[in-house]
């Protein structure tokens, strides 16, 4: 699989198994196993920056968690105790309460979803033609696309807000999901992948008088899943983390994905006494993904680190 | 390699039997035509209007006296960029973007490193630890920032408790410009240093294992091994790095939105182009004048990755 990075897809990503107790060469044992200074040296030069390194990411968000739970009594006090007094869920009802929390939650997954699936689509279509469809200008249409791959989308945040707005998208779901549906990076990566498929598997089809679309969708597609796979989880997380065309393009709460609404609801909770019902709504915003990524992972690193160019 | 399917072979075979002179293209060439219009024609014309028109889009808006909303603009020409560079906000702008991109490429560069030095052993748990430490990277960065910004509340958070603890004072990382700028860096370096572990560690993974092994035959030792051969054999990967963590920290903009809302002190040129356009001033014009000097920026250090890589790729 050829990619953007000089470096190749990692081989722990792809056997995670096999990783911890790869290599059959012991390197250079020069004490007997469980010797103290084996020991010493396994745990000080080899767990304690892992350990730490875990921690310095997950403290946060379990502070994050546990300070979700507490009430402002417990938040407001010079005496801080690190566990909540009780597991009691009032903020997740006060931030669902004081902003149409649902509503957002609604709009992102909306926005997510029908966002992701068109962009995938596109991405499926568009490699397809690109790879397997007689056409005259494919090169330069190859290039166009790798070019866009390298604008940065912040930078065309101000026309686009005036086109949309133009076409009376402001405050609407569509005119969240619109500007972003073109993908250069789903289209790139899959192109990746389809140039790499033996021509063999495609013959037979072409010979049996299967059109383009039944070889895409019942050749092509089915043996990339991995690949489309991949660019399915980026684009999701990239659509649900997504936050400065969302902000720009919506002002009424009716419309808002849940990034935007945190920030409605930082407004109105931004003294001291709501920073439990904040870290509820983070958690809200942060969770969905977080569940995702522990269950996915591994193609959204592969993805992630390929591509090079997301958001 | 395996065969590469593309449609080049059977081309050559069947334009041949087509070149009559009034047909150019048989009957099939011309349905593919068709149906390549159709598979990619909506992608491509998404990307056209909504990554390649904003570009010349931003260029004629930058040259209008025009407040967002209005329906009168003037031709200024060249006035915004006068206006920008002239003014105490280009030094304090371009300062605070060199600022925010040089210490947090480098900082997540350099830990990044040295997260990915400790996965590369062969020990238990690095597969989940890998994990754990790219995690941030995936995550909303307004959920991500507001959990710091309670984190750094000088009076009720945790960073001021465990101060107290030694008897020191919370610095006023949000009143503070300089310090909620060390505040943002810290917590963008915290967000993304798990991506440069991943990809460093896969440049460790792919290093030629048998001459690392004879070094150590030789004697060299880890640190000795790491500065001589793992450093310098690593290089793409740095170089690789440093351009897309550049073109992020570039482009870094909810951490920034969500922890100082009004860009005290925090104004990159990203966010400047922002607060200008959609903060109190909506000065649309002067906004665009900054986006366009930003991507001019993000053009040369794309333009220089091409260039490098290219060499890089006769070079080896």
């Amino acid at each position: 699989m050829s990619t953007l990075s000089p470096v190749s897809p990692d081989p722990a990503a792809d056997s995670p198994a096999a990783a911890p107790d790869a290599g059959p060469e012991i390197p250079l044992q020069r004490h007997r196993p469980f010797s103290r200074a084996n020991l010493a040296q396994t745990i000080g030069g080899g767990y304690l920056p892992l350990v730490l390194a875990t921690l310095v990411v997950f403290l946060p968000l379990l502070w994050m968690v546990l300070s979700s739970l507490k009430q402002p009594g417990e938040i407001i006090t010079m005496d801080l105790k690190i566990l909540p007094q009780s597991l009691n869920l009032e903020n997740y009802n006060i931030a669902m309460t004081t902003v149409p929390f649902t509503q957002f939650f609604v709009n992102s997954l909306i926005v997510t979803s029908v966002g992701a699936t068109i962009k995938v689509l596109l991405a499926i279509l568009t490699a397809y033609a690109l790879v397997f469809v007689r056409f005259p200008y494919k090169n330069a249409i190859f290039v166009l696309i790798l070019v866009a791959l390298m604008v940065p989308p912040q930078v065309s945040i101000l026309p686009n807000y005036i086109l949309i707005a133009g076409m009376g998208g402001k405050n609407t779901l569509w005119g969240i999901i619109l500007p972003g549906l073109g993908t250069a990076f789903g289209t790139f990566l899959l192109r990746q992948h389809f140039m790499t498929l033996p021509a063999s598997i495609l013959e037979s089809a072409e010979i049996d008088g299967a059109g383009h679309w039944r070889r895409l969708w019942q050749i092509v597609a089915p043996v990339s899943g991995p690949s489309i796979a991949t660019v399915a989880l980026v684009v999701v997380v990239s659509e649900w983390n997504d936050y400065i065309w969302p902000l720009i393009i919506t002002d009424r709460p009716e419309t808002m994905t849940l990034p935007v609404g945190l920030t409605l609801l930082q407004n109105s909770e931004g003294n001291g006494s709501g920073w439990g019902i904040l870290m509820a709504g983070a958690v809200l915003v942060i969770f969905p993904i977080l569940l995702v990524f522990a269950a996915l992972q591994r193609y959204i690193v592969a993805g992630l680190t390929q591509g090079s160019v997301t958001g | 390699m395996t065969r590469q399917l593309t449609d080049r072979p059977r081309a050559a075979v069947e334009t041949k039997p087509a070149a009559t002179p009034r047909r150019r293209w048989s009957p099939r060439a011309r349905r593919d035509f068709f149906v390549f219009l159709a598979l990619a024609l909506p992608n491509l014309l998404l990307i056209a209007v909504f990554t390649y028109l904003p570009l010349f889009n931003n260029i004629y808006y930058s040259t209008l006296d025009w407040t967002l909303g209005s329906a009168s603009a003037t031709v200024v020409g060249l006035d915004n960029y006068v206006t920008f560079f002239t003014s105490t906000d280009a030094t304090k702008v371009l300062g605070t973007t060199a600022v925010f991109t040089l210490i947090t490429v480098g900082g997540s560069m350099l830990l990044g490193l040295l997260v990915a030095l400790a996965l590369n052993s062969k020990i238990r748990g690095t597969t989940f630890a890998r994990s754990a430490v790219f995690a941030p990277y995936v995550l909303s960065g307004v959920g991500v920032g507001l959990v710091w910004l309670f984190i750094f509340d000088p009076g009720y958070g945790v960073l001021a408790w465990l101060l107290r603890g030694i008897g020191q004072q919370s610095p006023q990382w949000i009143n503070d410009p300089q310090l909620s700028l060390v505040m943002v860096i810290i917590v963008y370096v915290w967000k993304n240093l798990g991506y440069c572990a991943v990809v460093y560690l896969a440049g460790l993974q792919s290093l030629p294992q048998d001459v690392m092994e004879a070094a150590s035959l030789d004697g060299a030792n880890g640190f000795r091994r790491f500065l001589s051969m793992s450093l310098p054999l690593l290089s793409p990967t740095t170089f690789f790095l440093l351009i897309t963590t550049m073109l992020s920290s570039l482009q870094a903009f909810d951490l920034i939105r969500i922890m100082t809302p009004l860009g005290n002190g925090t104004s990159t040129l990203i966010y400047e182009a922002y607060l200008q356009a959609f903060g109190a001033f909506n000065r649309a014009g002067y906004s665009a004048a900054i986006s366009v000097v930003l991507f001019a920026i993000l053009l040369i250090i794309t333009l220089l990755q091409l260039r490098f890589v290219e060499r890089k790729v006769h070079y080896s």
